[in-house]
């Protein structure tokens, strides 16, 4: 369960002090599939960020899963990272480098999995993104859709209870973008949290939960369902 | 993380930019290489010069005219009232322990014979220096025991001097002029190779006190003393000082040099030497440093990105860290590696085609090339690798 409690960020920039997130008070249940919209500036990739442990917020209080991380020291954020949160970003952050063997395998390697075992860790996970035949391929030699169907096997590897996507489909055509979505759901109906950032009321709209956020500040909050007459009132407006 | 997989992500990040990965090796390689090409000849000179002093054996020690004050070879300085004489030498002779004394002055001299002749080095010495010197006769014999003060019309020819003014010719017998004097050859000695600098081979052999009449000198250019080591250098020694300080109206204006101090001050002559050499190599090495710090500095910059996936997938500082300095110091060990070879190859081609060359190769020298390359390359990766590590993972993440 992600429990935030009046969440600051703030940027001080020269003489003026910019808030990106001006007291976010938020409860995500686990198993939860919660959209977060807004306008760009809004804060919605600082949050993001925040849950994710990979910020700090300069006021307020987050728990996880009832523990307050707020004291913990890097390490032990960067642990919980490891086993608990995955991330998928717009621009998919794969290491070119690497095949999408390797790409998977990162999050293995970095916990210490001895290599016997990542092996068949590996290829399961491409398998259940629909590119076990694709394992040797290159970043620059898959289609976006195909590259964030590796970010997303990278993501789930090591069994995380919560993933968190910025914008996964926001690169993507209309097809790909779905495919990619049925995924994540997918991953979801087993149990995970999805908490996804996105502009396309599309996706939004399959979420349980819509958050929306302007200035810093959550402003409205609703059920996905409800996003169509939302969109329809604004639109009247 | 495990320590093969951190070089395996490093090794991929070195092999995807090969031309910069390359530059860096050969960076530290060259250094390396000067470093064990220079330290082998350094070692190679100092074993050379120990041999040259050590071949006198060590119940020895020489004494030469004026007196110096620190500790330091002899010079020509230093005033001398009484001149150390032949029969100083052969009142050393007396004391207790000491076994020979071989009085000796040297000069230049003009070596005769036909129409032929050749300017030499000229030793005056007496019937002790075959032994003293480790020389041997090949033809004749040696100038004879006898009263070194009383001159003698004989000479003994080095084995090259001996060739070119006799070729095949026997020269034991003949007369030969020496600075204008004739004088009989007695004998020709076995090649014997150079001895401190000076070649025994080029050069003629009178008695003392001819050399000294012939060449117009009032004082021994040296007197070497040899003792039974059963007593001992110090007691010789002093036993020697108090009879010249005696002899010499209570002067001490001679100097008694012996084996432990000539050794010491090579010793602190070739300790510069090696000085200098460490400082060239150094500068060399630092050079290489600089190139890996380059590189590494540019890695941190272009794989911002990449770390803050890293950190994003639960990565810590530390193996964030250490996965630079591991890229860093395969860098250099691997620049150490190729370095030693090429150092240790150049090493044995110049021995092969430069026979006199005093290369000396050795493991420990090889060994410490490849630590200090290794520490030079954690040195360098140390600055980068903590960039890396310092960096904030939303900010790295967004870059582009
Ligand atoms: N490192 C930073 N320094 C200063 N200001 C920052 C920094 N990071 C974010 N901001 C500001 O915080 C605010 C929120 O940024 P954020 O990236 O969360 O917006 P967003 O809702 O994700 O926008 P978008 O839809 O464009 O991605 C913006 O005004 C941004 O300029
Ligand atoms: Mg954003």
């Amino acid at each position: 369960m992600i429990e935030l409690e009046d969440i600051w960020r703030t940027y001080q920039l020269g003489d003026t002090t910019l808030h990106a997130l001006a007291g976010i008070d938020e409860t995500i249940q686990d198993g939860e599939h919660v959209a977060i919209m807004g306008p760009s500036g809004s804060g919605k990739s600082t949050l993001l960020n925040i849950i994710g442990l990979l910020d700090r917020p300069t006021r307020g209080t987050y728990r996880l899963d009832g523990r307050a991380v707020g004291g913990l020291d890097d390490d032990a954020l960067a642990a919980i990272r490891r086993r608990g949160i995955g991330y998928v970003f717009q621009s998919y952050h794969l290491i070119e480098r690497l095949d999408a063997r390797g790409n998977v395998e990162l999050p293995l390697i970095l916990d210490g999995v001895a290599p016997r075992e990542r092996r068949g860790r590996v290829e399961a996970a491409l398998e259940a993104v629909g590119l076990a035949e694709r394992a040797d391929h290159r970043p620059s030699e898959l289609s976006g859709g195909q590259r964030q169907r590796v970010a997303i096997a990278r993501a789930t590897i090591l069994n995380p209870r919560v993933i968190l996507a910025d914008e996964p489909t926001g690169n993507l055509d209309s097809s790909s973008g779905e495919q990619v979505l049925a995924l994540l759901e997918g991953f979801r109906a087993r149990g995970l949290t999805l908490i996804l950032v996105t502009h396309d009321p599309a996706v939004a709209r399959r979420a349980e939960r819509v958050i929306i956020l302007r200035d810093g500040r959550v402003v409205r909050r609703m059920p996905g369902r409800e996003l169509q007459d939302l969109e329809r009132a604004l639109a009247g407006e | 993380m495990r320590f093969t997989d951190s070089l395996r992500l490093g090794l991929s990040s070195l092999r995807a930019h090969r031309l910069r990965t390359l530059l860096s090796v050969l960076s530290i390689a060259i250094g390396i290489t000067s470093v064990v090409l220079l330290t082998s000849i350094g070692e190679g000179a100092r074993l050379y010069v120990l041999g040259q002093f050590t071949q006198f054996g060590s119940n020895m020690f020489e004494i030469v005219p004026g007196k110096v004050e620190t500790a330091g070879l002899p010079g020509v300085f230093g005033g001398t009232t009484r001149k150390l004489s032949l029969a100083d030498a052969q009142a050393i002779e007396g004391v207790n322990g000491v076994e020979t004394v071989l009085p000796s002055v040297m000069g230049q001299a003009r070596v005769e014979y036909g129409g032929l002749g050749r300017s030499v080095t000229v030793f005056g010495v007496t019937s002790a220096a075959p032994a003293l010197w480790r020389m041997s006769v090949r033809h004749g014999s040696f100038l004879p025991p006898g009263d070194a003060q009383r001159g003698r019309h004989a000479v003994v020819l080095g084995s090259r001097l001996a060739r070119e003014l006799f070729g095949a010719e026997p020269a034991v017998g003949r007369l030969v002029r020496v600075a204008g004097a004739r004088l009989r050859v007695l004998g020709v000695m076995a090649p014997r190779g150079r001895l401190l600098g000076f070649d025994m081979d080029d050069t003629a052999f009178l008695p003392v006190s001819t050399a000294m009449q012939l060449f117009n000198l009032d004082e021994l250019t040296e007197i070497d003393v040899t003792f039974r080591p059963e007593v001992g250098a110090r007691r010789t020694t002093e036993a020697v000082r108090a009879l010249l300080r005696a002899r010499h109206d209570d002067n001490e204006d001679f100097t008694l040099i012996t084996q432990d101090q000539m050794l010491g001050v090579l010793g602190s002559v070739l300790d510069v030497v090696s000085l200098a050499v460490g400082g060239i190599g150094a500068g060399a090495l630092l050079v290489g440093a600089v190139g890996i710090l380059t590189m590494m500095w540019i890695a941190v910059g272009e794989r911002t990105r990449e770390i803050g996936l890293l950190r994003a997938l639960g990565a810590r500082t530390s193996q964030i860290r250490s996965l630079f300095l591991l890229e860093a110091t395969f860098l250099a060990g691997a620049g150490g590696a190729l370095g030693s070879l090429a150092g240790v190859g150049l090493a044995l081609i110049g021995r092969r085609f430069v026979p006199g060359l005093p290369l000396r190769i050795t493991a420990l020298h090889v060994g410490l090339a490849l630590v200090v390359s290794v520490l030079t390359g954690l040195a360098a990766g140390v600055g980068p690798a903590g960039r890396a590590a310092k960096l904030d993972p939303v900010i790295a993440l967004r870059s582009e």
